[in-house]
């Protein structure tokens, strides 16, 4: 089935299979997303793409585009629902952006930035969470992670190993890894893994790579992630 | 511990989807789920660890630390707290010399708090060791004290203890209706099942869990699926605070929902049925065990049912652990599959992809109950009572400031005035239909009806009357699904623990104008963007007072203006200790006046 849809007043077209965010990145229309990328498995849950497909409210990443199907994603209510939800992503962690070595590459401050984040709304919640750094040549830091699942679908899916899993439930959500001691260094990840390389905020980061490229000459510094995502999000890794 | 462990996965036939048997059994056994049989059960299963881990720290039953040998919990819902929870958490934290939350020193013992037992009919209750304990009276603390600390097995306890009472109140429509087993299926075919079909379809039958989906069209969409096998799913995992219609009809009346499952799956064309019962309900497993057996000899389950070639049909019971969001059909699935109870995402939905990605029915007991007798009633008996978007009977489950606390059935559009009278409430403050999740109704909207029309509910009535503090109610409500939240999406894991603590701010006095409006708007992006129906529905309590009461909350603010979260002077201590200062410039005023 392909035909085409419309996505704010615009017509597009789309293929068989294809989700709606991922028929308008094919035609050129950024959808703010956080959880999703081009070629994993659909997640739906940062809930960033919401959108109305016909009136009605839903994840654009996990809704399979259909034919005159009527789309509706930028409008002043739905940026400002956007702008909330990347508000908590903030508050949620431990996010200190300037010493931060993804600055500039991070998918959430390149949302932020998209979406005019100026402060950070919402009381923090300064969750104590630990860093692993027991790995020689990955860190892992749960300060940072916004629980958007690509590192488990990575390991899984792409690297058939498991590393990664979500844990617990609410607010004490977080992120384990498969191994007897829980750490990083007793798991089998490697570094040539994609699980390494996903990661859209600074949780996981491959070690002394972090300043090859000065601050203010990254990605988002240099481009805004509404034209990155749509061209080259498959090659976000480094 | 491998000796066990391999009995206990030899026992859930080695499969990954019955991890949640395989680790309520260590947990009964060890008291926790140690790190040994983590691994024992990751290999035996071939799952990875962190599967286990994540459902141990999914489900409120189950632990990574070791509770105690009598592992106690009291409800903390909110006709519990009226009841007075708070004082029998008190008297047994002292007469067992442990903390609230914690464990005995000697391992002997653990006190928690739990949501909600399903005993809201009759609190303050708890569970020992997964066993009900309604109606907690001191003369019963003591006796519990002594018998705990005397380590007297839990079948030696008197059982007048455990005792759960039944009251219907008011019985109606099905309540009334005279059953004989197998009836049901007889009817069915000897009417043929497109014709049962077509009666189910006729009686408008809408799905009792709440959201009120036509049962006829989720049974004919399955049946139409060309994906076998099929599974019918019987949604056994009664959540709601303050509603346990469910529990009184599988004690009661388990042939009849039995049969309304058999029926469905002859529709169907199922093989397979499963029932999700919730974990404060293993009281009634055996029971239900028993029931099963007795209809395989009747000839009502397994092989070729009531001598009809090619009917094989059997039903199997699976326990929760202690997560309200496994009341969500997709959730459920999850659980039922061996996981944490994610909501999944929809399309597809589980009609056409459900347990173990087939075909599967998810209907709740009281939809199967009612399913049975309008096959053998026909559709025109149960249309002819109720309204006409919502037909039939529903069952209430009523709690709180009323004389005569149980169940009732009332035919659909019964004004809630009546309900109350009967019910014996007096000065009502508000009533809150549906639990957390439904509506409150201040006394000033008494004459709205129970239907889909109006007050759509899953049959939970709590009433308040004028001596309850409102804040009380929304906060006990919204702190519930700030804990239940499975976590999964950003809105609801996020914004339910937003939520809990801006009201928290509000309610503590500490509250301005601009917390009011803040309020308000959290509410809506937590409503508007959430995945599943916990999200969609965890502001209700807030929104629903705010609207029934709203002067109350503006009494509440204690500055026109703004107010600080936080004490800023006191937050200066630590920095004052350290500089070695009290002089009056080492303070700082709360808000400049
Ligand atoms: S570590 Fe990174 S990729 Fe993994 S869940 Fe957290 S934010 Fe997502
Ligand atoms: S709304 Fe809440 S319960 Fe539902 S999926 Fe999202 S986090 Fe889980
Ligand atoms: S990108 Fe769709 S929910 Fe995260």
């Amino acid at each position: 089935m392909s035909g085409t849809l419309t996505i704010d007043g615009k017509t597009i077209p789309f293929a068989a299979g294809q989700s709606v965010i991922e028929a308008a990145r094919c035609a050129g229309i950024y959808i703010p997303h956080l959880c999703h990328k081009p070629g994993y498995a659909p997640h739906g849950s940062c809930k960033l793409c919401t959108v109305f497909v016909n009136g009605r409210k839903t994840s654009a990443c996990t809704y399979p585009a259909a034919a005159d199907q009527n789309v509706v994603s930028d409008t002043p209510e739905l940026q400002q629902d956007r702008l909330r939800l990347t508000q908590m992503l903030f508050v949620e962690g431990n996010h200190f952006c300037p010493s931060c070595e993804k600055s500039g590459n991070c998918q959430l401050q390149g949302v932020a930035y998209h979406l005019r984040m100026l402060d950070n709304h919402y009381p923090h919640f300064y969750p104590q969470r630990q860093v692993d750094a027991s790995h020689p040549d990955i860190l892992l830091d749960h300060n940072r992670c916004i629980f958007c699942n690509l590192c488990v679908r990575a390991s899984r899916d792409h690297d058939g190993k498991n590393v990664f899993a979500i844990a617990g439930r609410g607010i004490n959500k977080r992120l384990i890894v498969n191994s007897a001691s829980g750490q990083l260094k007793d798991s089998d990840i490697s570094i040539d893994d994609q699980a390494t390389q996903v990661c859209p905020t600074g949780a996981i980061l491959v070690k002394r790579t972090g300043y090859q490229v000065p601050i203010g000459e990254r990605w988002y510094d240099r481009q805004p992630i509404s034209e990155l995502a749509l061209g080259k999000e498959d090659s976000h890794e480094r | 511990m491998k000796t066990f462990v391999d009995k206990v996965l030899a026992q859930a036939e080695f499969q990954p989807a019955r991890l949640l048997e395989v680790l309520r059994a260590v947990q009964a056994e060890f008291r926790h789920i140690p790190e040994p049989a983590i691994e024992l059960i990751a290999v035996g299963l071939q799952i990875p660890r962190t599967q286990i881990i994540a459902v141990a720290e999914f489900y409120s039953f189950l632990h990574l630390a070791p509770q105690g040998r009598y592992e106690l919990y009291i409800a903390d819902s909110i006709t519990d707290r009226m009841l007075g929870n708070q004082q029998v958490l008190e008297a047994l934290a002292a007469r067992l010399q442990v903390a609230v939350g914690g464990v005995r020193g000697d391992g002997l013992v653990s006190l928690n708090r739990t949501a909600c037992t399903g005993m809201c009919d009759q609190g303050p209750a708890g569970l020992v060791n997964g066993y009900p304990l309604p109606r907690l009276t001191p003369a019963k603390i003591d006796a519990l004290a002594a018998l705990i600390e005397k380590q007297v097995p839990l079948n030696a306890w008197p059982t007048e203890m455990f005792r759960v009472e039944e009251p219907i109140c008011r019985p109606d429509l099905l309540l009334n209706q005279a059953f004989v087993n197998g009836a049901a299926i007889q009817a069915s075919f000897a009417r043929g099942l497109a014709e049962t079909l077509a009666e189910l379809d006729a009686s408008h039958l809408r799905g009792r869990g709440g959201a009120g989906f036509k049962t006829a069209l989720k049974w004919r969409s399955c049946a139409q699926q060309a994906a076998t096998p099929r599974y019918v799913i019987c949604n056994a995992d009664e959540g709601e605070p303050g509603t346990f219609k469910d529990r009184m009809l599988l004690d009661l009346y388990p042939d009849q929902v039995f049969e309304g499952m058999t029926v469905c799956a002859a529709i169907i064309g199922s093989n397979h049925g499963l029932i999700y019962l919730r974990a404060e309900y293993l009281f009634l497993r055996d029971k239900l065990l028993a029931v099963l057996q007795a209809r395989r000899e009747q000839g009502l389950l397994g092989q070729a049912i009531l001598g009809r070639d090619g009917f094989d049909f059997d039903i199997e019971i699976r326990m929760g652990a202690g997560a309200y969001i496994c009341g969500e059909a997709s959730a459920q699935i999850e659980s039922l599959e061996g996981k944490p109870g994610i909501p999944r995402t929809k399309p597809p939905n589980s009609v056409v992809c459900g347990y173990q990605r087939k075909p599967t029915v998810v209907d709740n007991v009281e939809t199967f109950f009612a399913a049975t007798h309008i096959a053998i009633q026909g559709g025109q008996w149960f249309a002819a009572v109720g309204t006409p978007q919502s037909t039939g009977t529903k069952l209430l489950s009523i709690s709180g400031d009323c004389q005569r606390p149980g169940i009732y059935e009332y035919p659909f559009g019964t004004p809630v005035r009546t309900i109350l009278q009967e019910c014996g409430a007096e000065d009502v403050m508000g009533v809150q239909v549906g639990g957390p999740s439904g509506t409150f109704i201040s006394n000033r909207e008494l004459d709205r009806v129970v239907a889909f029309e109006d007050l759509s509910t899953a049959g939970s009535f709590m009433v308040f009357n004028r001596s309850r503090n409102l804040f009380a109610i929304a906060q006990n409500f919204t702190d519930f699904f700030a804990h239940e939240s499975c976590g999964f999406c950003t809105p609801c894991r996020v914004g339910t623990s937003l939520l809990k603590n801006q009201l928290a701010k509000i309610a503590d006095g500490l509250g301005a104008a601009e917390d009011l409006t803040e309020l308000s708007a959290l509410c809506e992006v937590v409503k508007n963007n959430s995945h599943c129906g916990l999200g969609e529905s965890a502001a209700n309590p807030i929104l629903t007072t705010l609207l029934s009461y709203p002067e109350l909350y503006l009494q509440q603010l204690q500055y026109q203006e703004f107010a600080p979260a936080f004490d800023l002077d006191a937050t200066l201590a630590a920095a004052r200790r350290l500089a070695q200062r009290e002089d009056p410039a080492a303070h700082l005023n709360q808000v400049e006046n």
